[in-house]
């Protein structure tokens, strides 16, 4: 796992593309520090819902997960991993810590946000707001990179990778707003229209619970709800787990 | 050493390899051939675990492949056809890289300077792969194969693309590395396989159609040991004069072929060795003999022979025959192929 997690975190940064990530990540939080600063709102836990508030991540992340294994694939590198012995789960862990790590490094001048902030001595915010804030976008993060891993798992190149991810992300984005749009009628006759608006209610539960970005935002209301890390770190562990049936049943086909 | 018992692989409703069967023993070096699309490298990918097996058994040194993957693929050093190098690294970090993969037990920086100093690349460790040749590239990945010694190593077209001073230096390697290790070669280049293994496995649609030592493999489906000698003389006098010899049975003139030299085609009767009797006769009669050739099949003819019969079945059946029944059924089935073969040979001896 060490020996994978190693070289795909150092591939990041034999291309330009692990510095054009970081670069655009330190814009926009650098943006959003100075903006609320000067307008007098100090809280570093803000400029992080800033990224996700902006919806930057759903499409930042693809192109962090794009290559995972797609690329693998397209250059035949997976049979020096899938021919070494190694569990399967493992390298898939090892990827997934590596996409992660480059993203958690997006989150370090947060950390000088938070020093400037609390020197202040006006300035008298607790501590907690920030990282609450922290381990809930870290933890959004890893959810939607273990889905963009699992569709880098099966496509055959980047590309599709990406626009694969991207389609799925905006799904997620808009969950909630695609339930929203659905309105179900109180009454009901025939046993038809039961049946469509069953399948309707079904559907709207679905979209809700897809709602990365409302289950995000509790993460700013200054309590740490179990109930919402249980939510990501489900999310992370399955499509962990999905990756790797998908890597598997490709021995399979 | 490995054990391959009813292999069979489908994909989707296409039956890719089909209950192959075959054992071999430590130290041996094997060849499969096979034209393209034969299955070669499905079968060594699931030797390797890359794929999985839809029926059959394969165990390495003991495990099996399906049961216990892990230590199987310790002992399985895999060459697959285009190396799985990533070309953003430099070769001594992806060396690093395999090693700390396989979780090798030798200590790291002389076991890396070995296989290195082994396949020649020492001098270039420290350059990106990227910006390295075709045949550079491929011993990089033959040294990722060697990494953590592993008892078997498969080569699945190890010298394909390479220019023949390379050729012949991989070709050495093998060689080299045939001495403590159990080799599986594949290719479709006959003379490969004949510069290195002892034993060949010729494989079609799937099938393995032929399983025997070289040499063997030759002298079981030739189907007559005929010779052919080529003299300066007069074609009707000698035509005589051989077939008179003992042992003979029949002598059929191929004509002429150089300055006043003939061509004899010389069917001796079953078992015996005729090719005293004919240089002396030839030497009584004060001419010259130019050359004496046996024209035995050359694997090419053989291999040629196995894969283009209309299928299968008759291949097989072929090989099963022993030559007494092969001498009575002239492969009249394949006409073409009948052909082909003394075209052949009259191409080599005009050469």
């Amino acid at each position: 796992m060490r020996a994978v997690f190693k070289r795909e975190f150092k591939s990041y940064f034999t291309n330009p593309l692990g510095f054009v990530i970081l670069a655009v990540f330190y814009f926009f939080l650098g943006l959003a520090f100075k903006d609320y600063y000067s307008n007098g709102i100090p809280y570093v836990g803000q400029v992080i819902f800033f990224l996700s508030d902006i919806g930057i991540l759903f499409f930042i992340i693809p192109v962090i997960t794009m290559r995972l294994f797609s690329d693998e694939r397209r250059t035949k590198t997976d049979q020096v991993l899938f021919t070494a012995p190694v569990k399967l789960i493992k390298i898939v862990l090892g990827k997934f810590f590596a996409a992660f790590a480059l993203y958690a490094m997006a989150f370090i001048p947060t950390i000088i946000f938070q020093i400037i902030v609390s020197s202040q001595e006006n300035i008298d915010i607790p501590l907690f707001y920030y990282l609450y804030a922290l381990i809930g976008i870290l933890l959004f993060g890893a959810a939607l990179i273990a889905v963009g891993m699992f569709v880098s798992a099966l496509t055959e190149s980047p590309i599709s990778a990406i626009i694969f991810t991207l389609i799925t992300n905006l799904v997620i984005m808009f969950s909630s707003s695609f339930a929203s749009f659905i309105t179900i009628p109180n009454t009901t006759s025939g046993v038809l229209e039961k049946i469509y608006y069953g399948f309707l209610q079904v559907l709207v539960k679905l979209l809700n619970a897809l709602n990365f970005n409302g289950v995000l935002s509790s993460f700013g209301q200054q309590t740490l709800a179990l109930q919402d890390v249980v939510y990501f770190v489900s999310i992370i562990v399955a499509f962990i787990f999905l990756t790797e049936r998908a890597l598997e049943k490709r021995r399979w086909s | 050493m490995i054990e391959v018992t009813g292999l069979s692989k489908r994909y989707g409703s296409f039956l890719a390899v089909e209950n192959v069967n075959f054992s071999i023993q430590k130290g041996e070096i094997v060849g499969f051939l096979g034209p393209n699309g034969a299955g070669k490298s499905t079968i060594m990918n699931i030797l390797t675990g890359y794929l999985s097996l839809t029926q059959g058994k394969v165990t390495i040194d003991g495990f099996d492949v399906a049961e216990n993957p892990e230590q199987a693929k310790r002992r399985i050093g895999y060459l697959p056809e285009l190396p799985p190098l990533y070309l953003d690294m430099k070769v001594r970090e992806y060396l690093n890289f395999v090693y700390d993969l396989k979780k090798v037990k030798f200590p790291k920086g002389p076991h890396i300077d070995e296989i290195m100093r082994l396949v020649r690349i020492d001098h270039v460790q420290n350059r990106l792969i990227k910006n390295l040749s075709k045949g550079y590239r491929q011993r990089v990945g033959f040294a990722q194969a060697l990494i953590g010694n592993p008892d078997v190593l498969i080569l699945d077209e190890p010298t394909v693309g390479l220019d023949p001073q390379q050729i012949i230096e991989i070709r050495n390697l093998i060689s080299r590395l045939g001495k403590n290790h159990t080799i599986i070669l594949s290719s479709h280049i006959l003379s490969e396989i004949q510069a290195v293994c002892d034993r060949i496995i010729i494989i079609n649609y799937g099938e393995i159609i032929a399983d025997d030592l070289q040499e063997n493999l030759s002298k079981q489906l030739s189907t007559d040991h005929s010779i052919v000698a080529r003299v300066i003389c007069d074609e009707r006098d000698m035509l005589a004069a051989l077939k008179a010899v003992k042992g003979v049975q029949n002598v059929v003139s191929l004509g002429k072929k150089e300055m006043g030299a003939y061509d004899f085609e010389i069917i001796p009767e079953e078992g015996a060795d005729v090719r005293a009797g004919i240089s002396n006769r030839i030497a009584e009669r004060k001419k010259t003999l130019l050359s004496l050739t046996s024209s035995r099949l050359t694997l090419e003819q053989i291999f040629l022979k196995l894969t283009q019969a209309p299928n299968n079945e008759a291949a097989r059946k072929m090989l099963r025959l022993d030559e007494a029944d092969v001498k009575e059924t002239p492969i009249s089935s394949t006409p073409d192929i009948v052909i082909e073969i003394p075209q052949e040979n009259d191409e080599k001896e005009d050469n």
